[in-house]
């Protein structure tokens, strides 16, 4: 039999088979159609305007390097005019976050891009290493979820940029459309599948990967010689998403459309009215001034409740209540500093309003 | 008995369950005997998965196999082509193959 040659130029040895379509293409083939595609998404979606200053939220890991990488050759090939950052977030975990940031330092030489590392400490005055030691195993990713999306948005504020990516794939975004319908998250489940989020006065966010396979990112990672930073969190991974995770790749090795089928299935959904209505409207903390649907922001009601000594206090209403009759807020209790916007300029899509906390996939 | 050589490589994390180490040289039987009333036939990728979990595998065999083959989530590369080209557990390895193991599954 003679060898199969690549479904897109007819001429080369294929070297892999794209789960989106079932094709088999080479190397140099995979590499044009998976950088044009996110092309495409970001064109599409009309993400950017020339001249806008976005920032990749890079944590070291597989989707955000291969991210910074297609960020960088996109805006060169393809002249978008966009100034690009990178953005990273110390949650102050010894011995995961520290080494993954070196990988992002390497990231930084490699593509010449300006880096930001917002930590934790600076921002909150607590490290995840001391929120472990303080409530345990068992909620910590609450804390590091409602952290660490309110630090990529002051970080973003302190580079000026109008906008963060981050490196989101298909995948994510499957599991977390499962994941909301498990839970009977009606108002994450409209808005997980958006392809751009923006809260009312909070900075832009996107997922150019949103249609691009995890499988096709590590290839990519692997066929570029991408060097990634890879160990799973020392703190235990979110267990709820890791069955989901589980359950869409068990899925996609009978059926490997279904994790595309589910995206769609999720931008599909229609919200009724009578549902919209009973939803919280947005406001801004009144601690902190960062958008909350109540009057303390998540991240300030943890915050209280670290420090005074309750830390599980801030993480269900029951426990919000605990707080409140506990006595008032003590005056000279530490606050996270005021949050305030000191970027110019608007562009792209009309963006969907977007509350935190983690509204699709895991760090990113 | 005719062994044949290769190289493995886990990346991804999956080394982690591996002594921590990416790279591996490794001699497997060429023709072991699958079951007693069974001719013995090639070794495959199947056969090295096995192989694999039980000469090389130090932790948390889960996390790389499930019924029978690799854990959804896995990749695996052939002479740096995708297993799915190659037919996957059934490719019959040659001496000197290089067989690479990425885990998708580590954080983004």
């Amino acid at each position: 039999m003679p060898p199969k040659l690549c479904a897109l130029c007819n001429t080369s040895r294929p070297i892999l088979k794209r789960p989106k379509t079932g094709q088999q293409i080479c190397k140099s083939c995979f590499f044009l159609v998976f950088e044009t595609e996110v092309h495409n998404t970001i064109t599409e979606s009309q993400l950017f305007q020339s001249g806008d200053r976005v920032a990749i939220g890079a944590s070291g890991g597989k989707d955000s390097t291969v991210l910074a990488h297609i960020m960088k050759t996109l805006n060169d090939r393809y002249n978008y005019g966009l100034d690009l950052f990178l953005l990273s977030i110390d949650e102050g975990i010894t011995g995961y976050r520290d080494d993954s940031l070196e990988t992002v330092k390497q990231n930084q030489k490699e593509y010449n891009l300006p880096l930001k590392i917002l930590s934790y400490s600076e921002l909150y005055g607590w490290t995840m290493d001391d929120i472990v030691a303080q409530v345990g195993r068992k909620n910590n990713c609450t804390f590091c979820g409602v952290f660490r999306r309110q630090a990529l948005d002051r970080g973003a504020a302190m580079l000026g940029v109008d906008h963060i990516v981050t490196g989101h794939n298909a995948d994510d975004v499957a599991e977390t459309v499962l994941m909301n319908i498990m839970r009977g998250d009606i108002a994450r489940l409209g808005r997980c599948t958006a392809i751009c989020t923006q809260g009312e006065d909070t900075i832009k966010r996107s997922k150019p990967f949103k249609y691009t396979y995890e499988k096709e990112i590590v290839m990519y990672a692997y066929f570029k010689k991408l060097t990634y930073f890879s160990t799973e969190c020392i703190y235990s991974p979110d267990a709820y998403r890791g069955h989901a995770r589980t359950f869409l790749k068990d899925l996609e090795a009978a059926r490997p459309s279904a994790i595309i089928d589910i995206i769609h299935s999720g931008e599909a959904f229609e919200i009724r009215d009578e549902v919209k209505r009973g939803q919280k409207l947005q406001q801004t903390c009144k601690r902190c001034g960062y958008m909350s649907s109540n009057d303390l922001c998540k991240a300030c009601t943890l915050l209280e409740g670290l420090e005074r000594g309750m830390a599980n206090a801030g993480i269900t209403d029951k426990g919000v209540k605990q707080l409140n009759a506990a006595g008032p807020t003590p005056d000279n209790l530490r606050t996270i500093p005021f949050f305030q916007m000191n970027t110019v300029g608007n562009s792209g899509p009309s963006p969907s309003p977007n509350p935190w906390p983690l509204d699709s996939g895991p760090s990113g | 008995m005719l062994t044949i050589s290769l190289k493995i490589e886990f990346a991804g994390g999956l080394e982690l369950l591996f002594s921590n180490q990416r790279s591996h040289r490794i001699s497997i039987p060429s023709n072991p005997a699958s079951t007693p009333n069974e001719p013995p036939k090639r070794a495959d990728i199947t056969y090295l998965i096995h192989w694999l979990k039980d000469n090389l595998l130090k932790e948390r065999v889960e996390l790389f196999i499930e019924n029978g083959t690799v854990r959804p989530g896995i990749l695996v590369l052939v002479n740096d082509t995708d297993w799915e080209l190659e037919g996957e557990g059934s490719y019959e390895l040659m001496d000197g193959d290089e067989i690479v193991f990425i885990s998708t599954l580590h954080g983004g």
